[in-house]
């Protein structure tokens, strides 16, 4: 069977939630493989969420804040972005490609680049197969 | 052994039929299919139709009789129910024939993707049989039975026998009956037939208002995505059902049963005491510019077309195509003042907003696609705005967007690549031809008909452009007492300014209506919350169908029964609409039956739907914050409407995401505060008395704090308006008003020292120039009303020679003695405004100069005046001034900022030098007098750092938001008004004190004010006091307690953003709702195959 890389996603509510239902409400189509978990903003994903998915077995996390400028709380994707780009580099140590990481701005119009953006994922976490943790938990 | 059934008071015979070893009653003529369906048993199907007439044609729907009737397979679409009737829809002959009949259909149409859905359904790979290349129809027959049905027409029918079977009008021949309503294609599983091969008649169809005519749109639909409320509207110019008594088919299809063919318009009446007409404008029809080519050529479209065009959710989705052949344009030319400031079609005005979404809509087109050049063709760039200056300077010097200053005379289309030649004049006079792939016409905004009628009906004059006419400094006033207006009805304006005015006619209307308010609100009443409910977690589930929405592709009993066996779930079940009423009184029965203390409806999403089922569990004595929703139709069924099955295995795993969350919620209590009902305004100029005014009159004390002696500010400098008012005698009713209102205390020559507390609870010191105490005031707002100050000239001999004065100075010398011996004047524009130290227009001094070479001309028609410019920025119905000017004989020179005039004294006379680019020469003026536009500018440092407010590059307060928040301050309880804010015309600064006074009335007038709910907590135990939490903070929701020194947070300032939470370095904070753990449960159960 070929492999179904799992994503955890973890949302903006004004933002990429929103653009999630677009997506929905137009009917785009998109692989199943994304679970979304909705925070009110960029700036409240806590990296230890992103750990934690990816220590748990996730193949890839996606992280979907409001376009720059754009957030609803005035700053916090970009507070996202800082903690997005150190997590990167410590999980790029221990062996996690940062690839498997994505932090896409995605805004409430934007319904096809939601879906887009899944498609990709979906596409190139096939293309770099399962992470590397699922196996090593797996004792 | 049949029985009887009392329904409605009939009695209604039922018989016992057995599907799949089940038994059922059915009605006796009930189809097998149908009582499968009320039985959740699936079976496929693919010519049938609930809105048509059973037919049998695929064979798809086989089942197999065992007993009952005559042993075999039937068509279970038309096979109808008898007593004792035994089916099985799932045995191997079932099975083997289905593909088989599978197979055939794939044969005739092997790419179409319904068949290939259906063909995985039944696990048919491929088909063995030979490709029918004859035709795409799998004959199912329902196209025939549309048109002749539900449409009454009969265009179709089915011709020839055997192989050569087809479907066709008659004699194969395009029909002269068929009324092209498309229903045959829409209902054609396999896109095999196209209404152009059948109607005689060119097929027109339905162009989107929204996509502005690039995208079609069904006679059933919702009109724009952000509609409110957001659900389908029926055409009913166009319905064939409501014009012709056909169709119908919605009625039959809708689970719901939510389409009324009767509904009727109802006449209604409403007592009211004030009305805000707000209708909006209309934009300019391209067509009647007809030398442009809009409607004859295909690619010039219009600016609101471009719109649509560059947007993520518009007819190409984003990417920049042109309508002749689809491809990406490079060469895109927008031409401004499509329908403004144009003569030959009696648009007199300027339309205000085209300059900027032009240059917004070439940016956009940029950044979507680097190597387009854009090319923006105006007249004058009116980049008046706040901040707009600086945008357009980025646009042209940064971003590579050409500006070229001419009028295009006619755009001629090429035939072959059907790009397009704009013939211009540039503006050294010579006539140039360029080519371009793509044309965009920056149509202007027209008053629409139906305000003109509303107009009429409301006894409100029009202006002589038909827009509202306005008599006095209040903008939002009509000629009628207590009918307000708003928004571009009243004249061509920006988003800001709409959303101001929507503000100020609304504080008008509230000045009237004080004395009534909120005596025709009731307040809802609530059971006491079940203390006991908050122990055990005993989650119930409420799992939707949403009638086929997500049942038809979720397994939806497959969910309901996977959650009963969740942990702490002690109740699931499913609903058709879990958000219809029937549905929402079982959810409140449920919570008391089954004692259930966490509810999971999964469902629609959130954001529309958890405040309606927050509430019902509240009214069932439940917090509202023990609810958490799993999004299974937007996220999942929508989404993945073609795999069923991963459909369902998703489905379950975000419930299940849902219920590992709520079996962790707990109860938020949401705290309130008292507020204090006082105002506090700062400054008493124009901004600030009105403001101060509207509070007062809306029923608040207001503190109004001048620094100066004089009440007034810069209004006490103006001396006669544009349009023929007396700022002098308003001036005057305004300090009357203010002195003699007993809610409005002045604190004249007065600073303030201090400012403490938050929304709702403010404390300041004042400091009296002449007094040694401090005065202690107590308030619960701030209107910021502060004022900007004039500029004071260093160029152009100012304060070297008399005879070089401010137009401030010129007005004072007008209305004093008649400007008496001006003969030969010369105006510079842009003096401190435009120039490396001020990046953005101060927008009045253009009118001011316009005003004021009037005056000299009314005062001496031989008086000589120039203007020299930049640019003209007279927007909106100012233009008309412009005109006026230009027509008695003042002279506008423009001038480059590179080339400044050069202003020089011999002998006692003035004398200004410039390069007139229309000459291409110096020329030289010998004036009486030179006159400098000065410009405006923010001195507010010490007070940002006083309040804490920011300020932008240009020194000018900053609002929350540039476009829809203008009167707010990103801190709650602040308000902004005038100056302060931007330069501003009396009428506009009129406009926000107004629109800030009644933004500060939203938090008056409430008793108490609520927090938010999801806000974070604090374990002060843990807390070290570092920090970290008040820099993540944007609102200043959080500070060291002193006492403690730990971190508090401020509940009525915080807005829940949680980023505090995460900036805690020792874990101590949490967000409510949004606890670390529930979210680690989430992230488990999402990981739980």
């Amino acid at each position: 069977m070929e492999f179904e890389p799992k994503i955890i996603a973890f949302v903006c509510n004004w933002c990429t939630y929103a653009a999630a239902d677009l997506a929905g409400t137009s009917r785009i189509q998109y692989p199943p493989n994304i679970r979304l978990i909705r925070l009110m903003c960029s700036s409240a994903v806590d990296p230890i969420y992103i750990m934690k998915s990816i220590l748990n077995g996730a193949d890839g996390v996606l992280i979907g804040g409001c376009h720059p400028g754009d957030c609803h709380y005035q700053n916090g994707n970009y507070k996202a972005r800082r903690r997005v780009t150190i997590l990167k580099s410590i999980l790029t140590s221990i062996g996690v490609p940062e690839e498997r990481i994505w932090l896409r701005w995605i805004s409430a119009s934007e319904g096809k680049k939601f879906a887009d953006t899944v498609t990709d994922m979906v596409g190139r976490l096939r293309e770099m197969g399962p992470s590397p943790f699922k196996s090593m938990w797996e004792i | 052994m049949s029985s009887e059934n009392e329904q409605n008071g009939i009695k209604t015979q039922s018989i016992p039929i057995t599907i799949n070893r089940k038994k059922l009653q059915v009605p006796p003529g009930e189809t097998i299919l149908n009582a499968a369906k009320g039985a959740e048993i699936d079976i496929p199907t693919l010519c049938h139709n609930s809105a048509l007439s059973p037919y049998g044609a695929c064979r798809i729907c086989l089942v197999e009789i065992i007993e009952g009737g005559k042993p075999g397979l039937v068509a279970a679409c038309h096979y109808k129910a008898r007593e004792g009737l035994v089916i099985e829809t799932d045995t191997p002959a079932v099975r083997k024939t289905r593909r088989m009949m599978m197979e055939l259909l794939l044969a005739r149409n092997p790419e179409s993707q319904t068949l290939k859905d259906l063909a995985k359904q039944l696990e048919v790979s491929e088909s063995r049989i030979r490709r029918n290349e004859h035709d795409d129809c799998i004959l199912c027959g329902l196209c025939v039975r549309m048109c002749r049905e539900r449409m009454g027409q009969n265009v179709l029918s089915f011709a020839f026998r055997g192989d050569k079977r087809t479907v066709s009008p008659a004699f194969d021949r395009t029909s002269p009956v068929c009324i092209g309503c498309g229903a045959c294609e829409f209902i054609c599983p396999t896109n095999a037939i196209f209404p152009k091969d059948i109607c005689q008649k060119p097929l027109v169809p339905i162009l989107s208002d929204f996509e502005a005519g690039l995208g079609k749109r069904p006679v059933v639909n919702i009109l724009y995505p952000q509609a409110v409320p957001n659900v389908p509207t029926i055409d009913k110019e166009r319905c064939l059902h409501l014009t012709s008594d056909a169709c119908g088919i919605c009625e039959t299809v809708c689970q719901a049963e939510a389409i009324s063919f009767n509904q009727k318009a109802e006449m209604r009446e409403l007592d009211v005491g004030a009305v805000i007409l707000c209708p909006g404008f209309e934009v300019f029809d391209a067509a009647i510019r007809s030398e442009y080519g809009f409607g004859i050529y295909d690619n010039v479209v219009t600016s609101r077309q471009f719109e649509r065009i560059l947007s993520a959710s518009g007819p190409s989705q984003g990417e920049i195509i042109r309508p002749s052949d689809g491809k990406q344009p490079k060469k895109i030319a927008f031409i401004s003042c499509v329908g403004s400031r144009d003569q030959t079609c009696g648009n007199l005005y300027c339309s205000s907003v085209c300059c900027m979404y032009s240059t917004k809509e070439a940016l956009i087109a940029k950044e979507h696609q680097s190597d387009i050049e854009p090319t923006i063709f105006y007249m004058d760039m009116r980049a008046f705005g706040k901040g707009f200056e600086r945008y357009f300077e980025g646009a042209r010097d940064r971003h590579g967007i050409r500006y070229e200053r001419c009028l295009a005379s006619r755009v001629m289309e090429r035939q072959r690549t059907k790009n397009l030649l704009i013939r211009y004049r540039n503006e050294a006079g010579r006539f140039l031809e360029e080519e371009f792939d793509l044309v965009v016409l920056a149509v202007g905004i027209t008053p629409s008909p139906q305000a003109k009628s509303m107009a009429k009906m409301f006894g409100v004059e029009l202006n002589a452009h038909g827009f509202c006419r306005k008599v006095s400094f209040s903008p939002t006033e009509t000629t009628a007492p207590g009918i307000f207006v708003s928004g571009a009805f009243g004249d061509p304006k920006d988003i800001p300014e709409t959303v101001i005015e929507a503000s100020a006619a609304a504080a008008q209307a509230s000045e009237l209506l004080a004395s009534k308010r909120g005596t025709l609100t009731t307040e809802k009443t609530y059971p006491d919350e079940n203390p006991f409910m908050v122990e055990e977690p005993r989650v119930g589930v409420f799992v939707c169908r949403c009638g086929r929405n997500i049942g038809g592709v979720v397994d939806v009993p497959a969910v309901v029964e996977y959650v009963r066996d969740l942990p702490h779930v002690v109740f699931a079940d499913e609903s058709l609409y879990t958000c219809s009423q029937d549905a929402l009184e079982k959810i409140k029965s449920d919570i008391q039956t089954h004692n259930l203390t966490r509810v999971v409806v999964a469902s629609c999403t959130p954001t529309t739907h958890a405040s309606l089922f927050r509430d019902t569990i509240r009214e069932a004595g439940l917090n509202p914050y023990l609810f958490e929703m799993a999004s299974i139709r937007e996220h999942v069924s929508w989404v993945h409407m073609n795999q069923p099955q991963e459909a369902t295995k998703k489905a379950k795993h975000v419930v299940t995401m849902a219920v590992s969350k709520a079996s962790l919620l707990q109860p938020i209590r949401i705290n309130s505060f008292d507020i204090n009902k006082d105002g506090l305004v700062l400054g008493a100029g124009l901004a600030g008395m009105t403001s101060a005014l509207s509070l007062a009159e809306q029923g608040f004390n207001v503190h109004l704090v001048e620094k100066t002696e004089n009440l007034g500010g810069h209004l006490a400098h103006i001396r006669f308006a544009i349009d023929g008012k007396d700022p002098g005698e308003y001036l005057n009713s305004l300090v009357k008003g203010v002195e003699e209102n007993e809610r409005i205390t002045v604190y004249s020559g007065t600073d303030v020292k201090e400012v403490s507390g938050y929304l709702g609870n403010y404390k300041s010191l004042l400091k009296k120039s002449d007094e040694e105490n401090d005065i202690e005031i107590r308030h619960g707002i701030i209107i910021l009303a502060t004022g900007a100050k004039e500029y004071q000239p260093r160029e152009y001999l100012y304060g070297q020679n008399n005879m070089v004065m401010t137009q401030t100075e010129l007005e004072e010398s007008l209305s004093r003695d008649g400007g008496a011996g001006l003969r030969d004047v010369v105006m510079i524009q842009c003096v401190g405004s435009r120039d490396e130290e001020h990046s953005y227009c101060s927008r009045i001094c253009c009118s001011q100069a316009v005003k004021n070479a009037l005056k000299i001309k009314e005062l001496n028609p031989e008086a000589n005046v120039t203007v020299l410019y930049r640019d003209i920025r007279t927007y909106g119905t100012k233009e008309e001034y412009y005109l006026k000017a230009r027509k008695s004989g003042v002279l506008f020179v423009r001038y480059e900022p590179e080339n400044k005039p050069v202003v020089t004294e011999t002998g006692g006379r003035l004398q200004v030098e410039v390069r007139d680019l229309v000459l291409g020469k110096n020329v030289r003026f010998a004036p009486d007098c030179v006159v400098l536009s000065t410009g405006i500018y923010g001195d507010n440092e010490h007070l940002s750092q006083l309040l804490k407010l920011p300020l932008t590059e240009d020194g000018f307060f900053m609002e929350a938001h540039a476009k829809i928040r203008p009167l707010d301050f990103t801190a709650e309880g602040v308000f902004l008004a005038g100056l302060a804010h931007s330069p501003r015309t009396m009428e506009e600064a009129v406009a926000q004190a107004k629109g800030a006074a009644i933004r500060a009335v939203t938090i008056l007038s409430k008793d108490r004010i609520l927090a938010k709910a999801e806000i974070p907590v604090v374990n002060a135990k843990w807390c070290s006091g570092c920090g970290n939490c008040i820099a993540a903070c944007p609102y200043d929701a959080r500070k060291i307690n002193p006492e403690t020194e730990t971190a508090d947070v401020i509940e009525v300032l915080c807005q829940a953003c949680g980023a505090c939470s995460v900036a805690c370095h020792s874990g101590v904070s949490e967000q409510k709702g949004f606890e670390k753990r529930k979210i680690m449960a989430q992230i488990d159960s999402a990981l739980t195959e």
